[in-house]
């Protein structure tokens, strides 16, 4: 297996071989990955940039196993999630993938703290232990005050860290962000940047992050790069 | 149970929206509710029909008496247990055609209290009945309704059976009856035929029909036939049937009440299916990213197809129960005109149906939506408007 992209070798949580996605838009094939290989360590925090419309959302969503490849093979934890079937992969993503949108997509009928006990009505908890799980959660991200608002009430970098909480409520093994940055201004991406890596160095949480912010990928401990179906770790001219 | 919050919240989303669809839904069941307890009432009656009773009136038409003699030679005939008969009275109260009320001699109290088991009277006002020449037993309906007591003395005049040297019919209440379950008619005023025939101006001897109760229920048409031949070829040929055929021809003169109501409420729900399923259908498409988003957290296709469908299932429950309850306290309130429809209640087997009918219209609006967003592929339905 190839470690060209300096991951940790044996200890990789996600490993991709020889990815490949096609896309039919009428009569032809879109190819937007092609035989591309991935892996990233535990406890990493990879960005991945590239320009848009280069495939970074299409690999971030086979990660979380939102979307199949047409061909390859993706391990996550040593299982295989291609192999699953769609009940299966639910489960799987209910426990191991937690995900962070660019617009947050809160439910704008549901309370920040009902937002972010969505994942664990799926879980076997009591209703009292999922609302520590919620209270927790909004603690981290620094919300608790904000518990009972909802959405409309909160501003961009509120209503992202209420996305965060939702992510990180079940604790899973692996955090997908898809340009959490991109709606936001500096100063409230900064925020999100800095909560992102405290997650990852305090608490040993596994980030991938799409960005096309230079500023966002200076955050992360590794950054590829994502063009014409193939990952790079220098920046394309 | 733990989604109720999330499948509630949804229908709050558009406030107007819903509370219209509920609207409608409610509409639609308390009209079910009305029409079916309009229904029974016309219909009760030939339902409550014991399956023993014939009906034997006059082979011409409902209208043309019997000789009372017949009495006699119905009971004779082999398969007949036991006979009664009655006549048409057509009483008037306190001159006032509007205060109506059935009332009819009989030939005798016992019998007829046997071949009507759903008719509750005491022991003590039978004995009273057969010892009181002027003797009725009233319904309890009537007897509520007028106010009458056991001893009240009660004038009666009748245009179609004018009582001897223009006196006015008085009749002196003996008992007040009352029904076995909420179908039986408790409207009636029952009288003795030896007052009523000796005290008439004409047609001594004639009475109306006769009810005849048979040994074996499944011999009934046997024995009807029976008796018609009895009677063939003499100046007053019988037309015998079973009770429910003979009632049943009244209904049928209002044409065919049932029909007509199962088509109103047809009509009714199904245009309630296509109120709230296009109220599923637009609420699901809105949220088309939502229901990605919540996939992408590990819902399964077959949970997010449950929740659109308990939606769906809520929002017809709150307006089909309300409407049910609704229709179930106007009927408990009673008949908005007795006279008319003197039976007015919600049958339990009607409410049933309407639960049923409920959670079926919840599926049924909810399912194709439901199916939508089962089949729906997150990556797709989060690129939607991103
Ligand atoms: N479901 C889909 N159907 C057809 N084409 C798609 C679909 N998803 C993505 N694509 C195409 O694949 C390419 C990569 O899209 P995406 O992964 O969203 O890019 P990025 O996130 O890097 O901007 C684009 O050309 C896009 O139009
Ligand atoms: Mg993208």
């Amino acid at each position: 297996m190839s470690t060209e992209n300096g991951s940790s070798g044996n200890g990789a949580l996600v490993r991709l071989s020889k990815i490949s996605k096609n896309f039919r838009r009428g009569s032809e094939d879109i190819h937007v990955l092609s035989d591309l290989n991935l892996e990233v360590g535990k406890g990493e925090f990879l960005a991945l940039m590239g320009p848009s419309g280069s495939g970074k959302s299409t690999l971030l969503n086979l990660i979380g196993g939102l979307d199949r490849t047409t061909v390859g093979t993706i391990e996550v934890g040593g299982e295989h999630i291609e192999k699953m079937s769609d009940r299966a992969l639910a489960a799987w993503r209910a426990r191991h993938i937690g995900f962070v949108f660019q617009f947050y997509n809160l439910l704008p009928v549901l309370s920040a703290e009902k937002n972010v006990e969505l994942p664990l009505l799926l879980t076997n908890l009591s209703s009292l232990e999922r609302k520590k799980h919620v209270a927790a959660a909004l603690d981290i991200v620094g919300l608790s005050h904000r518990a009972n608002h909802s959405p409309r009430t909160l501003s961009g970098g509120e209503q992202q860290r209420v996305g965060i909480a939702r992510a990180i409520v079940t604790d899973p093994t692996l955090l997908l962000c898809d340009e959490p940055t991109g709606d936001l201004d500096r100063a409230s991406g900064d925020e999100i940047l800095s909560l992102m890596q405290a997650l990852n160095k305090d608490q040993g949480k596994t980030f991938i992050m799409v960005t096309h912010d230079p500023h966002a990928s200076a955050r992360a401990g590794r950054t590829v790069h994502l063009d014409k179906g193939q990952l790079s770790t220098e920046a394309p001219e | 149970m733990k989604f109720l919050h999330l499948v509630f919240s949804n229908l709050m989303r558009k406030k107007l929206r819903t509370s219209l669809t509920v609207l409608s839904i409610f509409i639609a069941f308390m009209l079910y509710g009305i029409l079916c307890t309009i229904k029974e009432s016309f219909t009760a009656g030939i339902d409550v029909a014991g399956a023993d009773r014939l009906v034997v009136r006059n082979k011409i038409t409902l209208i043309q008496p019997l000789p009372d003699s017949y009495l006699q030679k119905i009971v004779a005939l082999s398969g007949v247990d036991s006979a009664v008969h009655f006549t048409w009275f057509g009483g008037i109260y306190r001159d006032d055609a509007a205060l109506f009320f059935p009332s009819m001699p009989v030939s005798d109290i016992d019998t007829f209290l046997d071949i009507y088991p759903e008719y509750k009277l005491s022991d003590e006002a039978k004995e009273k009945w057969h010892s009181t020449r002027t003797g009725v037993i009233v319904g309890k309906q009537t007897a509520e309704r007028f106010e009458w007591k056991v001893g009240d003395r009660i004038p009666l005049h009748s245009p179609i059976w004018p009582r001897k040297e223009d006196q006015v019919w008085e009749f002196d209440i003996v008992g007040i009856y009352e029904g076995a379950s909420a179908k039986t008619d408790i409207t009636g005023f029952y009288f003795r035929y030896d007052y009523f025939n000796e005290g008439r101006e004409r047609g001594e001897g004639l009475a109306g029909w006769y009810t005849v109760r048979v040994k074996d229920p499944d011999k009934a048409p046997e024995v009807a036939s029976a008796i018609d031949s009895e009677f063939q070829n003499s100046p007053y040929e019988t037309k015998a049937e079973p009770e429910g055929a003979f009632a049943q021809a009244f209904v049928q003169q209002m044409g065919d009440i049932g029909a007509i109501l199962m088509s109103i409420l047809s009509v009714v729900f199904f245009t309630i299916l296509l109120v709230t399923g296009n109220t599923m259908a637009q609420s699901v498409r809105e949220r088309t990213q939502e229901l990605g988003v919540l996939k992408s957290m590990g819902f399964s296709d077959g949970l997010v197809l449950r929740l659109v469908l308990a939606e769906s299932c809520l929002i017809v429950v709150v307006g089909g129960f309300i409407g049910i309850g609704l229709a179930w306290l106007m009927a408990a309130g009673g008949s908005p005109v007795p006279d008319m429809l003197p039976i007015f209640y919600f049958p339990t087997e009607y409410v049933i149906i309407g639960i049923g009918l409920v959670i079926a219209l919840g599926l049924a609006a909810g399912i194709i939506p439901a199916i939508e967003a089962r089949r729906l592929r997150i990556a797709v339905a989060l690129r939607r408007n991103a």
